[in-house]
C-alpha cells in the first residue's frame, strides 16, 4: 500500500470496488489462459479453404497471393486464350510486353517513373485444359512462382480458373519499387486482372466508363 | 456539346463538354432527344453520395435517336431507342438468368474497389451515378455513350411519343418489379409507402397485377391525389397513425404485401463511416429508416416486404425479431430493367399503362439547374420533370 492511499483514511469507494474486481477477473482469465494453454490440445484436422485464404500471410520466404473467377465460356476456349502469352497484356494492366522464346518468357512489367522490370519464367508443367505452373529462372528481378488451373464449373456455368502466385517479397532500392508493384495490393490487382480476364472472355471487350478514345 | 455536371452540393451546371466516341465494339452513340431528372438525382445534387466528381454527367434516364455504331452493336443509324439505367453484357451468369443489375462485367474492374469490401460483390455499371457505379456519363446530355448497345436499349416504333415510352428507362419497370415481388394473389391488400414517380408506378402495377385494394401513403396532398387518381386509398401519415389505419382498412390483418418506395440511399456508401453517418443522422434521417421498421411492423404474418427504395450502407433498430417471428419475405433490389422493357412498351402501345400524368414540369437542358432546384425543394408540385436537350 502506498503512502498516498495510506493517508487518506478513508473506506473502499465504488473506484476502488471496481479496481479490485477488475483486477480479480484478469487474474482468474490469466489463470485460465495458462491452464489452457498447458493442456495438450487435440489436434486440429486442416479445413478445406485455400491455402491463400489462411490468416497466416507468409509460406517460408514467400507471399502468396491468388484468386479464383468463373467464366462462362468452354474450359478448352479459355485455356487456349491464356496458354497464348501475348494475349496476357490485354488483361494485366502493368504487363507492357510478353516475350516467348522456346520455354522461356520475358515479361516487361512497367513500374513507376517510367522504369521496368523484367521477370523471366520457365513453364514448369502443363497439362492441357488443366493447368499451367510457371517458376522464375536466374537473372530475374523478381523470385515468383505461379499457377493457373482450369476447372469445368458445375451446373453448366463455365470454367473456373484458379490463379496462385507466389514471390519472394525484394528488398533493396529496386525492391521497394517491386513491392510498390506487387506487394500493396496483389489481392486487389489479381482480381482486376481476373474480372478483366472474365470481361473479355464472355463479352468480347474490357469495360470502360471512359468517354473517347483518348481520354 | 451540353451537359449537365455536377459541381458541388446544390450545384449542377450546364457545361460544354467533349463529346462521347465508339471506344468498345458494343457501343452506341444516342443523340438524346428526351431525359428526366430521377428522385435518386437529388440525393447526388445533395451530395450525401461519395464519388461523384467535380464534372461528372449526371442522369440515368433518357432517351434518343442512335447517331454511331460500334461494329458488334446490334442497332442501326437513326433508330429511336430507349436506354436502360442499367449497363448489362447479356453474357454473364446473371445476365442470363435475367438478373441484369447485377451484370458482372459492366462495372469497370478498377472502378469495382469501393463497392467490394462494402457489399461483397460489385454490382452493374449505371448512367450517371457516382464512380461507385462505374462513373459512366450519364444522360442530361446531347450525347451518350451506350456500351453493350445490343442488350440494353429497347427500339421504339413510330407511334407512342417520347413522353410516353421514355420512364421505361427506370423508373417504370422499377414500379412494375415492385409490384410483382409483391406476389399478389385475389384479395391481396397492397400498402406502398411514398408517391414519388416509383411508389405511383407501384401503385399502377399493383392494381393491373390484380390487387384487391393499394393503400398510398405520404403527406403532400398533389401526390397523395395523383395516387388516388390510380385507384389508391389514401393515408396521410400526418394525419392519421399509419399502423393503426393499415390495420383496420384489412379488417385488422394487415396488408399481405408491403412496399417501400422511400429508401435510405443518403445514409453513406463507406463501409467505416457509414455506421457512423446513419448514427449521426438519426435525428433527421429517423424518418426514413422508420419507413422500412413501419412497414415491416404493418405487414401481416407471412407476408411479403418489397423494397424499390434504395439503400446505400447500414441500418440500425431493424426490427429482426418481428421479420422472424412472423415469417416474412424479403424482395428487392436494383430493377432488372431490360427484362421488362418489352412487356411494358406492349402494354404502352395497347394503352393498359400511361405514365404522361407524371409530368408536372418540361424544360429545356440548359434550364436543368432550375430543374434540380424545384425538383429538390418543392416536391409537391415537381412530381417529374422531363428535359429535352438542343431547344
Amino acid at each position: 500500500m502506498n503512502k498516498h492511499e495510506t493517508g487518506r483514511h478513508r473506506g473502499l469507494g465504488g473506484r476502488d470496488l471496481a479496481l479490485i474486481l477488475g483486477t480479480g477477473l484478469l487474474a482468474a482469465g490469466a489463470v485460465t489462459f495458462w491452464h489452457h494453454s498447458r493442456q495438450p490440445r487435440p489436434p486440429v484436422p486442416p479445413d478445406s479453404a485455400p491455402g491463400r485464404t489462411s490468416r497466416q500471410g507468409r509460406y517460408g520466404d514467400y507471399a502468396v497471393s491468388g484468386r479464383s473467377v468463373t467464366i462462362n465460356r468452354p474450359r478448352g476456349e479459355v485455356y487456349a486464350f491464356w496458354r497464348d502469352f501475348s494475349n496476357l497484356s490485354r488483361f494485366m494492366s502493368n504487363v507492357a510486353a510478353v516475350k516467348t522464346e522456346g520455354d522461356l518468357t520475358t515479361w516487361t512489367i512497367a513500374a513507376p517513373a517510367g522504369r521496368t522490370v523484367t521477370v523471366r519464367t520457365r513453364i514448369v508443367s502443363e497439362r492441357e485444359n488443366e493447368e499451367i505452373v510457371w517458376r522464375s529462372v536466374e537473372g530475374s528481378d523478381i523470385d515468383t512462382e505461379g499457377k493457373v488451373s482450369f476447372r469445368d464449373a458445375p451446373g453448366g456455368r463455365g470454367t473456373e480458373v484458379e490463379a496462385v502466385i507466389a514471390y519472394v517479397p525484394p528488398v533493396g532500392r529496386l525492391g521497394q519499387m517491386i513491392a510498390k508493384l506487387f506487394g500493396r495490393e496483389p489481392r486487389i490487382q489479381g482480381r482486376h486482372e481476373l474480372k478483366r480476364l472474365k470481361m473479355l472472355m464472355e463479352t468480347g471487350e474490357v469495360a470502360t466508363s471512359r468517354n473517347r478514345v483518348t481520354d | 456539346m451540353r451537359a449537365l455536371t455536377y459541381h458541388g452540393t446544390h450545384d449542377v451546371r450546364v457545361d460544354t463538354v467533349p463529346d462521347p466516341q465508339i471506344v468498345n465494339p458494343r457501343d452506341a452513340v444516342i443523340e438524346v432527344t428526351a431525359t428526366a431528372i430521377c428522385g435518386s438525382d437529388l440525393h447526388l445534387y445533395d451530395g450525401v453520395i461519395p464519388g461523384v466528381m467535380r464534372g461528372d454527367i449526371l442522369g440515368h434516364e433518357f432517351m434518343g435517336r442512335v447517331v454511331e455504331t460500334g461494329r458488334e452493336s446490334t442497332l442501326k443509324k437513326g433508330q429511336r431507342v430507349v436506354v436502360p439505367f442499367t449497363i448489362s453484357c447479356g453474357k454473364c451468369f446473371h445476365c442470363m438468368k435475367q438478373q441484369y443489375s447485377a451484370c458482372d462485367n459492366s462495372n469497370p474492374a478498377e472502378k469495382q474497389d469501393l463497392t467490394e469490401p462494402l457489399y461483397g460483390e460489385a454490382l452493374s455499371g449505371l448512367f450517371g451515378y457516382s464512380q461507385l457505379t462505374g462513373g459512366y456519363p450519364g444522360g442530361q446530355a446531347e450525347y451518350v455513350r451506350v456500351p453493350f448497345s445490343d442488350v440494353g436499349p429497347i427500339v421504339i416504333p413510330d407511334g407512342p411519343s417520347d413522353e410516353e415510352v421514355l420512364f421505361l428507362s427506370d423508373i417504370l419497370p422499377t414500379g412494375w418489379m415492385a409490384a410483382e415481388n409483391c406476389d399478389i394473389e385475389e384479395g391481396d391488400t397492397v400498402a406502398v409507402w411514398g408517391c414519388g414517380p416509383v411508389g405511383l408506378f407501384a401503385v399502377q402495377s399493383a392494381l393491373l397485377m390484380g390487387a384487391h385494394q393499394v393503400i398510398a401513403i405520404d403527406h403532400y396532398p398533389n401526390r397523395l391525389d395523383l395516387a388516388r387518381k390510380l385507384g389508391a386509398k389514401v393515408i396521410d401519415y400526418r394525419r392519421t397513425h399509419v399502423l393503426e389505419a393499415v390495420r383496420e382498412m384489412t379488417g385488422g390483418i394487415g396488408p399481405d404485401a408491403v412496399i417501400d418506395a422511400v429508401g435510405m440511399e443518403s445514409h453513406g456508401f463507406q463501409p467505416d463511416n457509414a455506421m457512423d453517418t446513419v448514427k449521426q443522422k438519426i435525428g433527421i434521417g429517423a424518418d426514413r429508416g422508420h419507413v422500412l421498421r413501419e412497414a415491416i411492423m404493418a405487414v401481416r404474418k407471412g407476408g411479403r416486404v418489397s423494397m424499390p427504395g434504395v439503400y446505400g450502407g447500414f441500418l440500425d433498430k431493424f426490427p429482426t425479431g418481428a421479420f422472424m417471428e412472423k415469417g416474412l419475405q424479403w424482395r428487392t433490389g436494383q430493377t432488372h430493367v431490360q427484362k421488362y422493357t418489352h412487356d411494358l412498351l406492349r402494354r404502352i402501345q395497347e394503352g393498359e399503362i400511361d405514365t404522361t400524368f407524371l409530368i408536372s414540369h418540361r424544360l429545356p437542358l440548359e434550364e436543368a439547374p432550375r430543374g434540380y432546384r424545384n425538383f429538390h425543394s418543392n416536391q409537391d408540385e415537381w412530381t417529374k420533370v422531363v428535359l429535352t436537350p438542343g431547344s
